[in-house]
């Protein structure tokens, strides 16, 4: 294989990889924040690109997308005040189930709204056919953007999470709820800003990515299997390495086609992942719950 | 406590019996067709019942195994072997009257697994495939098994969807019937239809036997402590992994064995009984029905399956799972019969007084 | 609508006829995935047969018979297919089904229609369908064999020899690979690469760069799904300039409207109904075509597929039978087996006792797009 065709891969998995990445982080930020594992997670990217391209027939392409995250994040609080903020010392059992049922029940809403049929937003930039290359490989403007989306994402939660001082207290959350609820921080308000702020992105993500891979009702679950792997693979509670986990799995997931039939692409990144639970259940790059102190 | 086992059992004995008699004086004979296919889900979600009331484990990959089942017995008896003819396997197989031929659509002859011998095929891949995945995935706990019975339930769905020989999207069909003595057979033939009930329900019956027998087992009481207290039951010297194995693996062979005699019973299998979708399902029957509960289970899994394969919830199928999935989970995570009314009303009055605050901090 | 439909699919049937409309009524069953992962297949249909039985109620029924539907929504899982196929024979004793959608719930409830003389008109293209011939049992969907020798046809025209062929993993894609698979030997086409990719899949750039990597001169694509606008796109996107073949299942605007630039260019076989606007008034499909995309586009507000066209040919097939029949089964089965001339949206149908799909290679059109519209791919 020449050097192009495996750099080509390469940014095959890099588009892959992204939106991996930023469900991977969603799901560490509620992680970190209540040490549940949101189900519902895809559902965000999938309620942000529908959304957007719902606006986007009445107002010009940014506002549509801050319209679109504003409206997921509206979702995400309302899911957690009406479903989960009541819960006394709920089991990590019921909670699975009951995230689950939330992406069934948002997924089954978004079909009896939107109907079956797929959509897109405009790319931002070029169109359909644009590619920018450079060393015989192409590239999609709109691949960049999602990139650029994705590191500004991280690097946003970053300084949200070391620099600010409401970032600071949902890591004192996360560290030890009764602790920090002891020295005054309003851990239930900051619970809900974890699936606002997990909304947020998520849509983001969704109406970023929504040019490349199209939005439809569906898409939310795939991606679930897809961000879990991806955020146990780095070691759950740990939002940087999840980053870095979802580009290996989409990287990894060109490269499986690249040699072995396609159609099994997605048992590949799954049987990884089961090979790491038996064997490295904290994740490939840390050591489990440490990480979770020292999360972003 | 015995005795009101055996008498549970009769009890329900007698009201299989009622059901097929009150279809039939109703007028409604159709019925048995949804109820005996409703019967053989019923398998995957008793087990799955027990497997997470008393060993608290979660699966999230039961429709694996009823699809493992499934499709070991339709492909085994419907893949033709008589290009095989020569081999010294197939001859083998022949000699041992493992093989059955039948003519064919087009004429000629075909020579395929007998249905007997593939369900016994069935049964020990499950069984085979339980142990394997179950030793390492049942040291897991919380989310971690969650993920991992996800995972395998993700991998054997992009199989069963991803290989030709398995007819892919399509599936299998013209899967033959399962002969049974007395010239029945488990089959969708009209005229078997009263047979085929008795044959599906029973099977239940002979589950929930086993199922009772478990639970009320010394094993059966150390699984209560597991799902309570996993760390006390292994400290008094309950070999705890043991008995999270024995049941995971009884509960994944009787889903295939589901899997197998409804196939049987359609004359056919698709991949959608692999799908994540599938085990969400049994989940929310068992969450509804009362986890642990076999009776709540049965009762559960009997109304929603039979509603669902009716047609009754229409285009609103999965919906209908997925918010009795949340309702149940959120306000009577114990199963719907054993509701906590008065909890519930204090609950809600709390938040109704202040919604800021909840009742107890977390 | 939408919501109406699906309140009334919900129900388990649509509103009986006017209480104006005399003589005795008509069941129709259809089994179609209105939801799940083939509703790009049986909505529209869904959509359709509601739209034909509310005209066809409000002149009355067919022929003084005011027609009862009953919807029944597979989510295009077989086990449930099983299920309301007997429920829909056995129970509600309809007269006729249309449906199923998807090649694999027809096959699996192509024994139980036959076993209870109920005339069964699939909406699936697959030739397992009608071959082996099941007295009741006929499709409506042109056969994807047509479909891989027409874009065949073409590639000699323009010398292709070296394909990539890809497929989505549903019954759809399947059938059509091993059609294409074939279909190539013979005329003397060669695939180099050909890979099954997930129906959901929503990139496909390592696909189309293993594609790029075996050196192809073409690209076949068999799909349905929003799938088939992507792969256009990654293929453009990382240079790869090869004309691209598409299947019928691209008939749909909204895909060459999405892929936007990427599309121009691409080439299918199709039905004539998604060039409705630009068939010469003097095409016998023409009256059928209009008529069929007026009345669906006015009510729903968005385009006409092939595929709620084919529910609409199997509704007109069995109008027409039980005018020439009456109410008596056995006719009407005869009456659809011996029916000539027919013109539909996938074309003219001619039925026969040994060929229960009635449609030739002329269903098609290869069609390419053009300023973002279809339209037929000149010689």
């Amino acid at each position: 294989m020449s050097l192009e065709l495996v750099l080509q891969y390469l940014v095959a998995g890099l588009t892959y990889g992204t939106i991996y990445a930023v469900v991977g982080v969603g799901f560490n930020i509620i992680y970190n924040a209540t040490g549940i594992i949101n189900f519902a997670q895809g559902e965000f990217v999938m309620l942000g690109g529908m959304t957007a391209v719902t606006l986007h027939g009445l107002v010009p392409l940014p506002l549509a997308i801050a319209g679109a995250v504003l409206v997921t994040m509206a979702v995400g609080a309302l899911i957690e005040v009406s479903f989960i903020r009541w819960l006394r010392k709920p089991s990590v059992l019921r909670m699975v189930v009951i995230t689950i049922g939330i992406s069934i029940v948002l997924r089954e809403g978004a079909l009896a709204l939107w109907g079956e049929s797929v959509r897109a937003l405009p790319y931002f930039t070029g169109d359909e056919v644009t590619s920018i290359s450079f060393a015989g490989v192409h590239v999609s403007p709109q691949v960049l953007w999602s990139l650029g989306t994705c590191l500004a994402i991280v690097g946003f939660l970053r300084i949200f999470f070391q620099h600010t001082s409401m970032g600071r207290q949902m890591r004192a959350c996360a560290a030890n709820r009764d602790a920090a609820a002891l020295c005054g921080v309003p851990t239930r308000n900051l619970v809900t800003l974890s699936f606002v702020l997990s909304a947020g992105i998520g849509a983001l993500a969704g109406c970023v990515t929504s040019p490349i891979t199209y939005t439809s009702y569906g898409i939310g679950s795939g991606l679930a299997i897809k961000g879990f792997t991806v955020a146990i693979l780095g070691g759950l509670g740990n939002g940087t390495a999840a980053v870095a986990a979802g580009f290996l799995v989409g990287v990894l997931e060109a490269a499986s086609v690249s040699l072995l039939p396609a159609a099994y692409k997605d048992a590949v990144s799954v049987a990884l992942l089961l090979t790491i639970l038996f064997f490295r259940p904290s994740g490939i790059f840390g050591s489990g719950e440490v990480e979770r102190l020292r999360a972003h | 406590m015995l005795r009101s086992r055996q008498a549970r059992i009769a009890l329900f004995g007698a009201a299989i019996v009622l059901v097929q008699l009150g279809t039939r004086a109703g007028g409604k004979p159709f019925f048995l067709t949804q109820l005996t296919m409703s019967a053989y889900y019923t398998l995957v979600a008793v087990g799955l019942s027990v497997l997470m009331g008393y060993a608290g484990q979660l699966s999230l990959g039961h429709a694996a195994f009823f699809a493992i089942g499934g499709y070991a017995s339709g492909w085994l008896t419907t893949n033709d072997l008589s290009p095989l003819r020569a081999s010294a396997l197939v001859a083998a197989l022949d000699r041992a009257h493992l093989l059955v031929a039948r003519p064919d659509l087009y004429g000629g002859e075909t020579l395929t697994v007998h249905p007997w011998a593939a369900f016994a095929v069935a049964v020990a891949l499950a069984f085979a495939v339980a142990w394997a995945i179950g030793i390492p995935v049942l040291k897991l706990k919380g989310h971690y098994l969650a993920m991992a019975t996800l995972g395998f339930g993700t991998i054997v769905y992009s199989i069963v969807l991803g290989t030709a020989r398995f007819g892919a999207a399509d599936g299998l069909s013209s899967v033959p019937p399962l002969p049974l003595p007395a010239g029945l057979s488990v089959s969708g033939e009209r005229a078997d239809r009263v047979s085929n009930y008795y044959v599906a329900w029973g099977l239940v019956a002979l589950a929930m036997l086993l199922l009772a027998n478990l639970v009320e087992s010394r094993v059966g009481r150390a699984l209560r402590a597991i799902h309570g207290a996993e760390d006390a039951a292994g400290s008094m010297g309950v070999d705890v992994a043991r008995f999270k194995l024995k049941t995971f693996v009884l509960s994944a062979v009787l889903a295939a064995v589901g899997g197998s005699f409804l196939t049987h019973f359609n004359g056919g299998i698709g991949p959608g009984e692999a799908a994540v979708m599938k085990s969400v399902r049994y989940v929310a029957i068992v969450a509804v029905g009362g986890m642990g509960s076999l009776w709540g289970t049965v009762a559960t899994s009997l109304a929603l399956n039979f509603l669902s394969l009716r047609g009754y919830f229409g285009t609103l199928d999965d919906a209908v799972f997925g918010g009795v999935l949340l309702a149940v989970m959120l306000f009577s995570p114990d199963g719907i019969l054993r509701v906590d009314v008065r909890g519930l009303v204090r609950a809600l009055a709390a938040r109704a007084r202040d919604p800021r605050k909840p009742e107890e901090p977390a | 609508m939408k919501k109406l439909l699906l309140l009334s699919a919900f129900l388990g049937l649509t509103a009986a006829a006017p209480a104006s409309a005399a003589g005795e009524p008509i069941k129709i069953g259809a089994l179609l995935a209105v939801t799940g992962p083939a509703s790009f297949l049986g909505a529209p249909e869904a959509r359709t047969l509601a739209l034909l039985v509310e005209q066809q109620n409000a002149k009355g029924g067919i022929d003084g018979h005011p027609i009862q539907l009953l919807v029944k929504d597979t989510g295009g899982s077989p086990e449930k297919a099983v299920s309301f196929a007997k429920q829909l024979i056995d129970e509600e004793q309809v007269f006729a089904i249309i449906g199923p959608a998807t090649s694999g719930e027809t096959m699996q409830v192509k024994a139980i229609a036959e076993g209870g003389r109920t005339i069964l008109i699939s909406c699936a293209a697959a030739e397992l369908i009608v071959n082996p011939v099941a007295p009741h049992v006929f499709n409506v969907a042109p056969k994807d064999r047509y479909a891989a020798e027409m874009i065949f046809q073409r590639m000699k025209k323009m010398g292709i020899r070296k394909i990539g062929l890809l497929s989505s993993n549903t019954g759809f894609g399947k059938a059509g690979k091993e059609q294409v698979e074939k279909a190539a030997p013979a005329a003397g086409v060669q695939i180099v690469a050909n890979e099954v990719y997930d129906k959901a899949a929503t990139d496909l750039t390592a696909e189309v760069t293993k594609l790029k990597a075996a050196g192809v001169e073409a690209i076949v694509n068999w799909s349905i799904e929003p799938a088939q606008a992507i792969v256009i796109k990654n293929a453009r996107q990382i240079g790869l300039r090869v004309p691209i073949f598409q299947s019928s299942g691209f008939a749909n605007i909204q895909y060459a409207r999405t892929a936007g630039a990427a599309a121009e260019g691409v080439m299918f076989p199709a039905s004539r109904i998604v060039v409705a606007d630009a068939l010469p008034a003097k095409h016998p499909q023409k009256p059928v075509v209009s008529g069929y995309k007026q009345a669906y586009e006015a009510k729903y507000k968005e385009d006409v597929s092939t595929f709620g066209g084919h529910a609409w040919d199997a509704f007109q097939i069995l109008a027409r039978a039980v005018k020439e029949a009456g109410l008596d089964r056995a006719k009407a089965r005869a009456a659809i087996e011996n029916m000539k001339g027919y013109v539909g949206t996938a074309g003219v149908f001619n039925y026969s006792p040994a060929d229960h799909n009635g449609l030739t290679i002329d269903a098609f059109a290869m069609l390419t797009v053009k300023g973002g519209k279809f339209v037929i791919l000149p010689e």
